[in-house]
């Protein structure tokens, strides 16, 4: 199969205005993906599924990751002149980044027997802007994987056919998934000693006797 | 009964425009609308295998439409495992498949070894291979006797199969401990070395699964009842068979080659000489017949491990137990385990617990198309299709 | 009666008991449980029915789909939130006098799966338990003591005075409020008049 870089100057031909940008892997399993904007997501998808040199039919896995907004720190060595003298100084640069979520799409193909493909599609935000297209039209093996995403993680599938909760019941808010969901305080008896719980079942008996 | 859906062309790739409306909870006494009854199957109900249910629309005896609803056993085993360290999530892969402890075991494995690098030694390799083809037995034996069940069958193939099941999880207790819940594979190898004894014990356990087989065979297969009952019932075309992400024994039974023991040549398994059975109808009776046809070249491939095992170490000699931490990155993983592809996708950051723990469960996604295979035909039929789909609820709720 | 005359009669051929022991020895003889399976452990209580364990030894092999014709309700899994009011309706179903058997580390505290914000910490937070067994899964013969615990317990069972059972007692209820789903957790999220945290005090240090 080509190479990532081989198929994202393959779309970039095909797709003049699609924002590509490959997610490099460091982990031993040399996995890379590529980021497809929204808006041309579903296209660059479609191609990537007829196309006869790739034909990935198979949508294997979808899943959803949480990113929180992060602060990443960068260090650039810069040279400034200080008191007349050019030196070398370093400088801290803080970049804010704003948390979203993202659906990870692992295609393989199941005619020609290779892959995987990775595409990651990101919403704008974790809360309002919280849609990505769907790719259950073409793949149907998708359909109750982002349903799942969409009940764990809150990601809404634009065009999804029947996108409601899955495994959480229908009357529940939250999604439990994310990594800033806060569980029920059910923490009445805990004779574990185990430090973690045995401190929300403290604060737990601690919130029942103020109360 | 006009607004009611009509069944999607079988065979259509995508999706049809479907009417997906949520179904009205059914009163206590069934609600009935003109000709139609509205069935909820389920989660208590003896033949969904667990606390599955499905929501049944049924015109006379046909089904009409048909919602599976899960999360009756959503354990929450993804959020555990992003709170916990890696080691820690091995026992509950074992959870997750019930039926299959050690496939699911080296499923995660197999996906900590693609984050990390890990190499398991010669060995530890064939040892997977064995625990993994007994689980593929264990595991058909029971969906077989499940699902004659269903068909009526009642009691006697699913007592011999629990027999026969019986002899396997001795093996495995005696190997880990745990008739069930194995625990037994790490991240770069196995837990402990085969016990004196084992190799030919596990042998003339395979004497008797032969003798078995045969005599399931001769009774079963040519059984006019179970060819009446299965045959044309539940058809699943190729191109949906794809399109929906089926995976295992039901995708060929539908006569698409995909075999990830081929495919991918995980472990060793280019080693071995065996064939991938395929179907060429798709119905219940194909899905029936992979099963029995998969556990007799599971029986060749186990012949040829027990055979050939090396001595040796069963630990990757770079594995740490304390302090693991993989270096940020991903991984997917993924293995054919007796109901499908089994992948787990691994987001590390780092720190020693995953960031983004998810488990790829063949049983849910094969789940895609039972509305599909059973419209139109009658209730008691979809029992069946749904018996032959091979589901176990640990893995479609996790 | 008196055992020296009991005993002196059985050897003449004369067989004595008293109506409470026929009665309670026919009835701890043909327990039928539930049919119903939660989770892992219900493969294990599957396998105590078959071939090796054979369950039938007890007069329980009778697994009914029905609760209106089951005596005992074996909670065999990993009890989710979402599952919780069908397990209180199905055991609101079943007739008295009715059992509960709590199998395995989820059925009583949650067990390994405890700290899902899904998973109920015990079913006993909503309908009494009568027999506990600890084990992830329990093995078949751990079923099995189970069972027979509970058949001595019914054994012992007498119908008149204070220590009666539940079912004949008029004011204990033989039916529990089913919970209802709530936006976090389920509504309540125990039964108080079945299930209070017991006092844990940890000594310092």
């Amino acid at each position: 199969m080509e190479t990532l870089d081989q198929i994202k100057s393959r779309i970039e031909g095909a797709f003049p205005g699609a924002a590509l940008q490959i997610i490099p892997n460091e982990s031993a399993a040399q996995q890379p993906s590529l980021v497809v904007d929204n808006a041309s997501a579903f296209a660059v998808a479609r191609w990537l599924r007829d196309d006869p040199a790739l034909r990935l039919d198979y949508c294997s896995n979808v899943s959803g990751v949480d990113w929180l907004p992060a602060e990443t720190t960068t260090k650039t060595k810069v040279k400034k002149l200080v008191n007349g003298v050019e030196q070398e100084v370093e400088e801290v640069t803080k970049t804010a980044r704003p948390g979203y979520l993202e659906a990870v799409y692992h295609l393989y193909s199941m005619s020609l027997k290779h892959g995987p493909v990775i595409l990651r599609l990101r919403t704008l935000d974790r809360a309002e802007q919280n849609q990505v297209p769907s790719l259950t039209p073409l793949w149907r093996g998708a359909e109750f994987q982002e349903r799942e995403i969409y009940d764990l993680f809150g990601i809404r599938f634009d065009g999804h056919p029947d996108l409601r909760r899955i495994l959480m019941w229908d009357g529940f808010v939250d999604h439990p998934m994310r990594k800033d969901y806060v569980e029920p305080d059910d923490y009445d008896y805990e004779p574990t000693p185990h430090d973690e719980v045995l401190e929300k079942a403290q604060k737990h008996q601690g919130t029942e006797v103020s109360a | 009964m006009s607004e009611l859906l009509e069944a999607p062309a079988a065979g259509s790739v995508t999706a049809a425009p479907r009417n997906y409306e949520i179904l009205p909870k059914p009163t206590d006494d069934g609600e009935v609308g003109g000709d139609l009854l509205e069935v909820a199957m389920g989660p208590h109900h003896p033949s969904t295998h667990g606390v599955f249910r499905m929501d049944v629309v049924l015109d006379g005896e046909q089904v009409v439409k048909l919602k599976p609803v899960f999360g009756y056993l959503h354990r929450n085993h993804e959020k555990i495992a992003e709170n916990t360290t890696y080691l820690a999530s091995m026992p509950y892969t074992d959870r997750l498949d019930y039926l299959c402890s050690m496939t699911n075991n080296w499923a995660y494995a197999l996906s900590v070894e693609r984050l990390t690098g890990l190499q398991p030694p010669e060995r530890a390799e064939y040892i997977r291979v064995i625990t993994a083809e007994l689980t593929r037995l264990v595991n058909h034996t029971c969906l077989v006797g499940f699902l004659l069940q269903d068909m009526g069958a009642l009691g006697t193939p699913l007592m011999y199969a629990f027999r026969e099941r019986e002899i396997i999880l001795d093996l495995f207790e005696s190997l880990t401990g745990s008739r069930m819940m194995c625990n037994y594979m790490r991240f770069g190898g196995c837990r402990v070395d085969l016990p004196v004894g084992w190799l030919d014990q596990a042998r003339s356990a395979l004497d008797g699964y032969e003798e078995f087989l045969e005599t399931f065979q001769k009774f079963l297969t040519e059984n006019e009842i179970l060819v009446a009952r299965s045959q044309g019932i539940g058809v699943l075309p190729p191109e949906l068979a794809i399109s929906a992400s089926i995976t295992g024994p039901m995708l060929r039974a539908s006569g698409v080659n995909y075999d990830l023991r081929k495919v991918d040549k995980y472990g060793i398994y280019d080693r071995f000489d065996f064939r991938v059975p395929l179907g060429d109808h798709g119905d219940v009776y194909d899905r029936y017949m992979i099963r029995v046809l998969e556990m007799q070249e599971s029986v060749k491939i186990l012949r040829q491990a027990l055979r050939d095992i090396p001595g040796g170490p069963i630990v990757d000699p770079k594995a740490k137990i304390r302090g693991f931490r993989p270096k940020a990155g991903e991984a997917y993983g993924r293995i054919e385990c007796p109901k499908g592809e089994l992948g787990f996708y691994l987001i590390s950051d780092g720190s020693p617990n995953p960031y983004r723990y998810r488990v790829r469960p063949p049983s849910l996604i094969n789940l895609t198309v039972l509305e599909d295979m059973c419209l139109g035909q009658t209730v008691a039929d979809a029992v069946i299709i749904l018996g032959s789909v091979d589901i176990v609820l640990g893995e479609v709720d996790r | 009666m008196d055992e020296g005359l009991r005993s002196e009669l059985s050897k003449q051929g004369v067989f004595t008991t008293k109506l409470t022991d026929l009665y309670n020895w026919g009835r701890k003889n043909s327990v039928w449980p539930l049919q119903f399976g939660l989770a892992c452990c219900a493969i294990e209580m599957i396998a105590t029915t078959m071939a090796r364990y054979d369950l039938a030894r007890f007069g329980a092999e009778v697994f009914r789909p029905s609760p209106r014709q089951a005596d005992l309700m074996i909670v065999a899994g990993t009890v989710t939130k979402k599952m919780a009011p069908q397990v209180v309706r199905l055991y609101n179903q079943m007739p008295e006098p009715k059992y509960v058997i709590a199998m395995g580390a989820c059925a009583i505290s949650g067990g390994p799966f405890k700290q899902g914000y899904n998973v109920l910490k015990g079913i006993d937070r909503f309908i009494p338990v009568d027999v506990h067994i600890p084990g992830c899964p329990p093995r078949p013969e751990a079923l099995i003591h189970a069972f027979m615990l509970l058949q001595k317990k019914i054994y012992a069972q007498t119908f008149t005075g204070a220590a009666r059972p539940r079912f004949l007692d008029p004011a204990a209820p033989s039916e529990f409020p089913v919970p209802a789903f709530g936006e976090h957790d389920l509504v309540p999220p125990s039964n108080p008049a079945i299930w209070r945290a017991p006092k844990f005090d940890r000594e310092e240090g």
